[in-house]
């Protein structure tokens, strides 16, 4: 059983790996209906193996580790390509080839007809390996596979349509982004190697606590560096808005439910060691507290319906670095899971209704499509409650506990920024919703025309995400001790866990959390229910405001000045340099003196005519050579050559040792 | 010596001298085809050859294997002593294997003397082969130079830019003087021997060989006097900067199969690890050695980064890439620990397919548009899927992205220098995002964006031959990405050797200045 067992979850990566193989080389020679069967199929194979898996896991309870082959070793190293089956991984795994699933049958709709079909397809298998492997490693380099694979899967899909000029440029935003993170990693990756003498996380963990604070410090925050720049939090978030220039499920699959979660994995899974950092902890919740309400601010504004649930993307991903940050990491994961099944709906329900209008994703020429595409539109909606925190949607229970818990431990400046983000994500999510399927119709007049609900292969995914958006979020009911805490209690356990909250508290903290959401709600439906023009006024009662959010606080554009310029005027001076100091100097020597001009006349007379005869004159040359060495004159040249060398070495020798030394030539 | 490992003929000298016989042959042929066919075949069997050597290869072993020996000029100890071991056999497989695919590149890319310049390529190859399995070092020095004349006539003769006559000889005077200070540091271990020789009453009283001068202690003095005047031997051929600048006109202005040669054979580091560190250990370990190079090293990956980061020239851009990878390839080197120079061994390797690559790579691009200037370019993927998709994964090797090879050695030489001293990894380690930078605006700007009024619309994909060139490479990439035990199982053994030897080093001097002035 146990066999059987490691062989499945071997197979796991290996299916979607099977289909970029197959697809990737062959792709071009059968048609589009195969090859999206051999995509979405590899996927559903991952699924139900993760399915066996976690059912094993769940049996068990206790981890398990399959070793794949030997990768890297010498010396006191050795990297296994090896797997770490845990319930964290569990949980990551069926999110990831569940959703994952979803996402792709959904495309074989969405993509229909383009170009690029097998190529998406091609990418987005590659990514679920790169992801799998990121979730399954045993070890921090298994995982760094994974970790800067997605990176460039997210490059090619985000680059998918690359003669776009802007989404060429997204794409290498993204992965140069990513590398800053990246950089962060690996130093992480080489403090616990010189550390722990090890890279596996079982290891590492079971020795964490002999760490100094110091020490752990340093590793979290490289960490956390990494994380920030795959979970686009700040200071490295500006890449992922960009990032709406792919394909919608690639939004919804990588830039929203599986990709960007990495980095709240990744803290989680090394969250021994973030408990021994109090300094680290403390930076995280912070982080993450900011860029939940930094993030929302900036959705309020925006006009790009997926670039609304980009920036609200990055802000609920602010919710689970909070979570982290405050030891709940429970609450994180389960926040990580319930986001994954809404927001992966609300971008596949915004892609049908890009599909709808023939490729329109301008808020403001939206409007009235709730009576043409009307099961679209309950899908957004339930989406929109549930990211709201509207009980007892999914979105509710896990936004908060995470808010529960800073409230409970004190942090109520923390809990204060996440219950205004919580406003803000409650009024730009209705306002969106507002805007695309209320009020009048600001379609132009073709493309209202050919407004059309979108197939059932795109209905039918919705539909699941849509169930799982309503239940998702009872598997952690009642909040802190449902089946999701006791299942993952043995990789995340709660540090503060014996702070249990009193009830009255807890049912006090609920009711003020939907009370927020509410009020988010009834104030989008003030402004933007009706032909009303009260947010117009706002906006124009506060035009400094409204156009500092409106230009994302211009952080882009402080960025390009502080850093992509100065690097790109530090490489042209550098080029000047090299080319006029270091080149000049080796010119100058070349041919400033005229005794180095007959040096090169002499090099070119002796050296490359001589050359040039040894090829011109092969064989008289080899027929004389031929000659010398039966008299030994090569030999007599050679002692001759030699003699005259050890006569420059003993002269060198000589000055260096009467500097003082030690060599015993000097004695 | 370890008979056992050898063959029943002297496969060592066959593979240095089949290509020079093959060279002879190519003057007797007058028909082009019949000239393609046969240097291919001669340089496939150079290969095959090689994948023997490979195959037999013992692993995990620090023995020098299929040795040859034999006497040449015994009066001033000097022989022609021959062998691999794990860190000279890589290279033999490259250097057949990356001539093989010059040979197809060169096809239908050269078309002006064409028997010239495989005589001349193979040339280059007897040389390159001779470098990597001497072990005298006055054979090994012999080819060092010896290479210098093919090397001249394919850039002088056959390259493409304005410039080549003067980036010809640039490349040659920058080498010629490097070797002029190493041919002195050879002769002072030879005096070190020749002293110790004689105190001690050994049989031979000279001797260039590696393996002898090995066994004779050399005072720390004499050593970093010796390590300075190797150093720059080495560093102006690897090169090192502040001496590379004849590196980007020798690639510029020098053929495509130079370019892939010079950037591909990283023959200035492969001194470091072959001569310097075994004979040298306690001055390659000393505090102002390491600190020195480790500067300069550390410099050249960003140095190289940045000023790759705003080349209009993508040749020139590669230049200046090799450049940064070569200071990576040096951190690896006196990180001085086994990570380090595994990594490094490794990386010297990768880049053999990867920088190499890029520049077949580069090669393809520019027989496309005549130019290698980006502004030609633009949206050339949609011309060329095939193109930017081996480009891509070639890249993406060079910038060491997990999953191909180039992450193996990177990864391998930052974790060795973060051993050694946290902050050389972490400053090298910046390097990857610049490598990333400058790499992916490359990419861009050739191949991604709108198709450019520049680029007609007759320019065609990949055709076989180029295919083929940009598959192996890619099969090696990840070959070596994905599945590099057999590669590292070679090198390790002789790495472990190595480092034990640096490790032993101080104990070793301190008894040797104590106790040999006495005698």
């Amino acid at each position: 059983m146990s066999d059987s067992i490691d062989l499945i979850v071997k197979l796991i990566p290996l299916f979607p790996l099977m289909a970029v193989i197959v697809n990737g080389l062959f792709g071009h020679r059968y048609s589009h209906d195969l090859a999206h069967r051999f995509a979405w199929g590899s996927v559903l194979m991952s699924f139900l193996c993760v399915l066996a898996v976690f059912t094993e896991t769940l049996r068990t309870g206790a981890a398990r580790e399959v070793i794949a082959y030997k990768w890297i070793f010498g010396g006191d190293l050795t990297i296994n390509l090896a797997y770490l089956i845990d319930p964290l991984t569990c949980i990551m795994l069926l999110v990831i080839t569940g959703v994952g699933f979803l996402i792709h049958v959904y495309s074989v709709g969405y993509m229909h007809g383009e170009a690029g079909f097998t190529r998406f397809f091609v990418y987005m298998n590659l990514f679920m390996v790169s992801m799998l492997l990121l979730v399954m490693g045993n070890n921090y380099v298994v995982l760094f596979i994974g970790w800067e694979g997605v990176g460039l899967c997210s490059y090619l899909l985000i680059g998918y349509y690359y003669d776009k000029v802007s989404a060429a440029k997204a794409a290498t935003k993204a992965f140069v982004v990513n590398r800053i993170g990246d950089a962060g990693f690996l130093l992480a990756i080489f403090l616990v190697f010189v550390n722990f003498r090890t890279l596996d996380y079982t290891q590492v963990m079971q020795n964490a606590a002999q760490l100094s604070p110091e020490m752990a410090t340093a590793i979290a925050l490289c960490l956390l560096v990494g994380a920030v720049g795959k979970s686009a939090q700040l200071p490295l978030y500006t890449w992922l808005p960009d990032a709406m220039e792919g394909p919608t499920p690639v939004s919804a699959l990588i830039h929203a439910a599986t990709m960007v979660t990495a980095g709240v994995y990744m803290i989680v899974r090394n969250h021994a060691i973030f408990d021994l950092a109090p300094m680290a902890m403390t930076t995280v919740a912070w982080i993450g507290g900011l860029t939940a309400l930094f993030a929302a601010t900036i959705g309020l504004v925006q006009t790009d319906i997926k670039r609304v649930l980009a920036y609200s993307t990055v802000s609920q991903l602010g919710y689970m670095f909070l979570g982290c940050g405050l030891g709940a990491y429970t609450a994180a994961v389960f926040h990580l899971m319930t986001h994954a099944f809404f927001k992966a709906l609300l971008f596949l329900s915004a892609g049908s209704v890009i599909h709808a209008l023939s490729g329109e994703q301008d808020i403001r020429k939206m409007g009235a499509l709730k009576s043409k595409i009307p099961w679209t539109h309950t899908l957004f909606l339930i989406g929109t409650i549930a990211i709201a925190g509207i009980p007892p949607l999914a979105g509710f229970w896990s936004k908060d506990e995470i808010m529960g818990h800073a409230f409970v431990h004190h942090h109520y400046v923390l809990y204060g920024m996440a219950a205004v983000g919580a406003f803000l994500t409650s009024f730009y999510m209705f306002r969106l919703t507002y805007l695309t399927f209320y009020g009048t119709s600001r379609l132009d007049h073709h493309t209202a025309e050919h407004v059309h609900e979108s197939p059932m292969v795109m209905i039918g995914p919705l539909a699941v995400l849509a169930t799982l958006s309503v239940i998702g979020g009872f598997p952690g009911v009642p909040p802190e001790n449902g089946w999701f805490h006791h299942f993952l209690h043995s990789v995340a356990g709660v540090a503060g866990e014996e702070h249990a909250t009193p009830p009255g508290l807890m049912l006090g903290l609920m009711g003020t959390a939907t009370v927020i959401a509410l009020l988010g709600w009834g104030l989008a439906h003030y402004f933007y229910s009706g032909p009303s023009s009260a947010a117009a006024a706002l906006a124009d009662r506060m035009p400094g405001i409204y156009t500092t959010l409106l230009n994302k606080y211009y952080v882009d554009e402080l960025y390009d000045r502080l850093f992509v310029e100065p690097t790109k005027q530090l490489g042209r001076l550098c080029d000047w340099f090299d080319r006029t100091i270091i080149d000049g100097l080796v010119r100058s020597i070349d041919r400033g003196t005229d005794a180095s001009s007959a040096a090169i006349t002499w090099t070119e007379k002796h050296v490359v005519y001589a050359g040039l005869n040894i090829i011109g004159y092969a064989n008289h040359l080899l027929a004389r050579s031929w000659r010398r060495l039966q008299t030994g004159m090569v030999h007599q040249y050679a002692a001759i050559i030699v003699a005259g060398l050890f006569i420059l070495a003993h002269v060198i020798l000589l000055i260096w040792t009467g500097a003082g030394s030690t060599g015993y030539s000097s004695r | 010596m370890l008979e056992e490992f050898s063959f029943g003929f002297p496969i060592l000298s066959y593979l240095i001298f089949l290509p020079l016989a093959g060279a002879a042959v190519l003057w007797l042929i007058d028909d082009e085809d019949l000239l393609k066919t046969t240097t291919l075949g001669i340089t496939l069997v150079e290969l095959a050859l090689a994948c023997l050597v490979l195959m037999r290869f013992v692993p995990d072993s620090a023995a020098m294997q299929f040795a040859e020996h034999a006497r040449w000029m015994p009066a001033l100890g000097i022989g022609y002593h021959l062998a691999v071991d794990g860190i000279s056999v890589l290279f033999v497989g490259l250097t057949a294997f990356l001539t093989v695919l010059v040979v197809i590149y060169s096809w239908d890319t050269v078309r002006n003397q064409l028997r010239l310049y495989f005589m001349a390529l193979l040339a280059l190859e007897t040389t390159t082969i001779g470098i990597f399995v001497s072990i005298d070092l006055i054979l090994f020095f012999v080819f060092w130079e010896l290479m210098l004349i093919p090397s001249y006539f394919l850039i002088k003769l056959w390259g493409g830019g304005p410039d080549r006559h003067y980036a010809a000889l640039k490349y040659v005077l920058y080498t010629l003087l490097g070797s002029v200070f190493m041919l002195v540091g050879i002769a002072l271990l030879d005096i070190n021997y020749h002293q110790w020789a004689v105190t001690h009453h050994l049989d031979h009283v000279y001797s260039f060989d590696l393996l002898e001068l090995l066994s004779v202690p050399i005072p720390l003095s004499q050593q970093i006097l010796i390590f300075w005047l190797m150093f720059m031997g080495f560093a102006f051929k690897a090169p090192v900067f502040p001496f590379h600048t004849w590196l980007p006109d020798a690639l510029v202005e020098g053929p495509i199969g130079m370019a892939v040669m010079l950037a591909g054979m990283k023959l200035g580091t492969y001194g470091f690890l072959r001569f310097t560190f075994p004979l040298l250990p306690d001055a390659s370990k000393s505090e102002g050695v390491v600190s020195i190079v480790m500067v300069l090293a550390l410099s050249a990956i960003l140095y190289g980064a940045v000023v790759a980061l705003v080349q209009s020239d993508f040749k020139r851009l590669l230049a200046f890439s090799s450049i940064s990878h070569l200071g990576f390839v040096v951190v690896g080197l006196f990180a001085l620990n086994f990570q380090g120079l595994q990594g490094s061994l490794l990386t010297m390797i990768n880049l053999g397919f990867s920088t190499a690559g890029l520049f077949f790579m580069a090669g393809f691009l520019s027989t496309r548009q005549q130019s290698s200037q980006l502004s030609a370019f633009g949206g050339f993927a949609k011309q060329a899927p095939l193109l930017a998709t081996f480009l891509l994964l070639i890249g993406m090797a060079s910038i060491g992205l997990p999953g191909t090879n180039g992450f193996v050695g990177e990864f391998l030489i930052l974790l060795g220098a973060f051993k050694a001293k946290w902050w050389f990894g972490a400053v090298a380690v910046l390097g990857v995002i610049f490598g990333a930078a400058y790499f992916l605006w490359y990419y861009e700007r050739a191949m991604l964006g709108p198709l450019s009024k520049n680029v007609s619309a007759a320019v065609k994909d990949l055709h076989m031959r180029e295919i083929t060139i940009a598959l192996s490479l890619s099969i090696m990439i990840l070959w070596i990405g994905l599945y590099p035990s057999p590669f590292l199982r070679m090198m390790n053994g002789s790495i472990q050797a190595l480092v034990d030897r640096l490790d032993r080093a101080k104990v070793a001097s301190v008894d040797t200045v104590i106790h040999v002035p006495a005698k």
